[in-house]
C-alpha cells in the first residue's frame, strides 16, 4: 500500500523544533562557538581552532578537579545506593507509618539546594553550629574550614543526607511492586533472607536501581550549590569540583574559551560514563553463569 | 493423610473461614471448588501452614502439625501468578529447593533433569524465566514445586493467568504429574468444568464454608444443598418455585407427574436444572413447556447460550446448534423432568433428579 504523503506534518512538528532549538541546541551552539574562538568582547571573535581543548586536556588544575569529581561520585555512589536499598528494604510496607515515613523522607529532596548548604554550613560550625560545636565539645579536632578531609567528610555527610531518600525510595517502589505470593513461595521454599534479597528483591529491583545509580552519579558528577555554599571550593583547593571550577573559570576569570572548552568535554565525560554504566547494568543479567553456587 | 478438624479462621472479627473438618487421603487429588473470594486461598494457607486457624488442629499422618511453620511442613504451592525467581535460570530455579535442603550434587542433577523431562522443560534449562511463554514459566513453577518431592502440592488456580490454549494444554497434563508424584494434591479453580476434568475429589465452598466434599461426579449429581449446585454449575443452575400435591409438581405454570418425587411429602420446594438440560424443542413427550421471554444469545459457534425471563426468574440455557433469535421475543423452552432437581423450604437437597440417581 503507497504512503500518502502529507508535508502539513511538519507544521505541527514545528513547535516542538523550535521549542527544542532555542532551549537546547541555540544555547549548546553558542558554547561551542566560544570553545573554538578567542574573544575579548564586544562580539569580537577570533579562530582559534582546538587550542583551547589542547589546553584544557592537558591543564594539571582541570586533572585535578576531574580526579576530585570522580573521587567524590564514586564515594557518594559506594555510600548512598547500598544505604538507599538498605532503608527501603526496612520501610513500613504499609499503613500510617508507612504513609508517615515516606513524608519524612521525601523532606531533603523538597529542600532547595542553597539552603541544603547553608544548614549544613551553619551546622558544621564550630562556634555556633550543632554538629561543629559538639564535635568541638567531644574534644574532637573538627573545622571544615581549614581541614580538608574534615570538609570533605563535611560534604559528603551532607549529600548523603540529601540524597540517599531519592534511592531510597526508588528502591522502595520496586519492592512494593513485588507480589506477596514471591514471599510466600521463599518461604515455602524455606530460602533464606539473603536468597530473597539476591533472587527475588534485587533483580525485581534493577530496573529502578539503574535509574537510581545514573540520576545519583550524574547529579553527583554535577554538584555545585551545596558543596559552594558550605566550603567555596576550599580549604585551598581541596572541595573544587569541576563545576566549581568551571564557574570560577568562566566567570571569575572570564576566560570564556577555556571554559567553553571545558564544558563540552564536561558534557562528554559525563555522557560517557552514564553510557558505560547503563550499558555494564542492563547486561549484567547476561554475563551472569548459568549455574551458580548453591543459594 | 491431611485431616482438618474444626479448623476455622477469623481476622479482626471478620470470618474467613467456617469451621472446617476435612480428609484428604494419601495420594488423593483433590478440589476446592468456588467463586473468588469464597475462601479457597485462605483455606489453602491453612492447609500450607501459612496461616495459623483460629480454632482446630490440622493433623499430618495422625500427627499434630498446627502450629509447625510452612518451611517444617514438607508443602509445595504453586499459584496463579509465575512464581519464579527472576534472576535465576529454569535450571536453577528447579534446583533451588533441593539446593536449600543441601542435596548432594548428583541428586540434585539427576531430579531436576527428571522433572524437567516430564514438564517438557528440557530445552529450556539454560533460559531465565522471563524468556518463556507464560505456560512454560507456570511448568518451571510446577517443576519448583514438585522436585522437592512434598507430601502435600497445593495448586492456587495456577492456570488461571494462561490463555485459553496453554489452559487446555496444561489441564490434560496435571493429572498425570500427579499420579507420578504420589502426592496430595489439592487444586484452587472457579471452574466446575476444570473440578469435572480434573476427577478426585471436589469440595465446593461458599463464603467460607465448605458446603460439600465428596468424589466429584457425585458432588457434581447429587450436591446436598441449592448454594452448591450454584458453585458447581456454569452457568449457574437455574431455579424456579415449585409445590408438589398428591400426585402432581407444579413448576411455574407447568405440572408435572410426581414420579421419583412420589415419596416426598406435599408442599412449597424449589425446583432446579442446568442449563444443559433446557431446550427449545419438545425433544422428549415428557418435557414440559414454560412460556418466556428471550433476553439475549451468547453464540459459542457450536452452542448457543440463551438467556431467558420467566416471570420474575432469569433463566440461562445451553442449546446445540446456532440459533439466531431476536432479545424481547417470546420464547417457548422445554425441560425434561428427569434433569429436575428438588430442594427443600431451607434449600437442602429433597430429592435429587431421576437422570442423577440413576448414574
Amino acid at each position: 500500500m503507497e504512503k500518502t504523503q502529507n508535508n502539513r506534518a511538519w507544521l505541527l512538528v514545528l513547535p516542538v523544533l523550535v521549542v527544542v532549538a532555542f532551549s537546547a541546541v541555540i544555547p549548546l551552539m553558542t558554547v561551542v562557538n566560544y570553545s573554538v574562538n578567542d574573544t575579548f568582547g564586544n562580539n569580537a571573535f577570533f579562530w582559534a581552532g582546538l587550542e583551547w581543548f589542547d589546553e584544557m586536556v592537558h591543564s594539571r588544575r582541570l586533572h585535578e578537579a576531574l580526579g576530585r569529581q570522580a573521587l567524590f561520585s564514586a564515594i557518594i555512589l559506594a555510600i548512598e545506593v547500598p544505604l538507599g536499598i538498605f532503608v527501603a528494604l526496612n520501610m513500613p510496607k504499609k499503613g500510617f507509618w508507612s504513609s508517615l515515613v515516606l513524608v519524612l523522607m521525601a523532606l531533603p529532596l523538597l529542600i532547595p539546594f542553597n539552603v541544603v548548604g547553608t544548614i549544613w554550613q551553619i551546622f558544621g560550625r564550630t562556634d555556633i553550629g550543632l554538629l561543629g560545636h559538639t564535635l568541638k565539645a567531644l574534644g574532637l579536632d573538627y573545622n571544615y574550614t581549614n581541614d580538608p578531609l574534615d570538609a570533605w567528610i563535611t560534604v559528603i555527610v551532607m549529600d548523603v543526607w540529601h540524597w540517599t531518600s531519592l534511592v531510597a525510595l526508588l528502591c522502595y517502589a520496586g519492592l512494593q511492586s513485588i507480589p506477596q505470593a514471591y514471599y510466600q513461595a521463599a518461604r515455602i521454599d524455606q530460602a533464606s533472607r539473603w536468597a530473597v534479597f539476591r533472587h527475588i528483591e534485587l533483580p525485581k529491583m534493577k530496573g529502578v536501581l539503574l535509574i537510581a545509580v545514573l540520576l545519583r552519579f550524574m547529579d553527583s558528577f554535577m554538584i555545585y550549590t551545596e558543596p559552594f555554599v558550605v566550603t567555596g571550593g576550599g580549604p585551598g583547593n581541596s572541595t573544587t569540583f569541576l563545576s566549581i571550577d568551571l564557574v570560577k573559570m568562566a566567570v571569575g576569570q572570564f576566560d570564556l574559551g577555556p571554559a567553553a572548552a571545558f564544558s563540552i568535554m564536561y558534557f562528554l565525560v559525563i555522557l560517557l560514563v552514564s553510557w558505560v554504566f547503563y550499558t555494564v547494568m542492563t547486561n549484567i543479567d547476561r554475563s551472569q553463569s548459568d549455574i551458580p553456587e548453591a543459594m | 493423610m491431611l485431616e482438618l478438624q474444626g479448623v476455622s479462621r477469623s481476622v479482626g472479627g471478620r470470618v474467613h473461614i467456617h469451621p472446617t473438618s476435612l480428609t484428604l487421603q494419601r495420594g488423593s487429588m483433590n478440589v476446592l471448588l468456588g467463586p473468588t473470594l469464597s475462601g479457597k486461598t485462605s483455606l489453602m494457607r491453612l492447609m500450607a501452614g501459612l496461616d495459623q486457624p483460629t480454632t482446630g488442629r490440622i493433623l499430618w499422618d495422625g500427627q499434630d502439625v498446627t502450629g509447625r511453620r510452612v518451611q517444617d511442613r514438607g508443602v509445595a504451592m504453586v499459584y496463579q501468578q509465575f512464581i519464579n525467581y527472576p534472576g535465576l535460570s529454569v535450571y536453577e530455579n528447579i534446583a533451588s529447593p533441593l539446593r536449600i535442603l543441601g542435596r548432594p550434587r548428583d541428586e540434585i542433577d539427576r531430579k531436576v533433569r527428571e522433572t524437567a523431562e516430564m514438564l517438557h522443560l528440557t530445552p529450556m534449562l539454560a533460559r531465565k524465566p522471563l524468556e518463556l511463554s507464560g505456560g512454560q514459566q507456570q511448568r518451571c513453577a510446577l517443576a519448583r514445586a514438585l522436585v522437592k518431592g512434598a507430601g502435600l502440592v497445593l495448586l492456587d488456580e495456577p492456570l488461571a493467568n494462561l490463555d485459553y490454549k496453554l489452559r487446555e494444554e496444561l489441564r490434560i497434563e496435571i493429572p498425570r504429574i500427579f499420579e507420578a508424584s504420589g502426592a496430595i494434591f489439592v487444586y484452587a479453580t472457579t471452574e466446575p468444568e476444570e473440578a469435572l476434568l480434573l476427577g478426585g475429589n471436589t469440595a465446593t465452598l461458599w463464603e467460607g464454608r465448605v458446603t460439600q466434599f465428596g468424589p466429584t461426579p457425585t458432588v457434581y449429581r447429587q450436591p446436598v444443598d441449592a448454594t452448591t449446585a450454584r458453585v458447581f454449575s456454569d452457568p449457574p443452575m437455574n431455579f424456579v418455585g415449585a409445590r408438589k400435591q398428591g400426585a402432581a409438581v407444579s413448576l411455574g405454570e407447568s405440572a408435572l407427574a410426581a414420579g421419583s418425587f412420589a415419596d416426598l411429602p406435599d408442599g412449597a420446594y424449589l425446583a432446579g436444572f442446568r442449563a444443559n438440560h433446557l431446550s427449545l424443542a419438545r425433544h422428549r413427550p415428557t418435557a414440559v413447556e414454560f412460556a418466556c421471554r428471550l433476553v439475549g444469545t451468547e453464540i459459542t459457534g457450536s452452542e448457543t447460550f440463551v438467556h431467558v425471563e420467566h416471570g420474575a426468574d432469569r433463566w440461562v440455557g445451553l442449546v446445540e446448534g446456532v440459533h439466531l433469535l431476536t432479545a424481547g421475543q417470546p420464547l417457548s423452552v422445554w425441560l425434561d423432568p428427569a434433569h429436575v432437581y428438588l430442594f427443600d423450604a431451607s434449600e437442602r437437597l429433597a430429592a435429587p433428579a431421576a437422570y442423577a440417581k440413576a448414574a
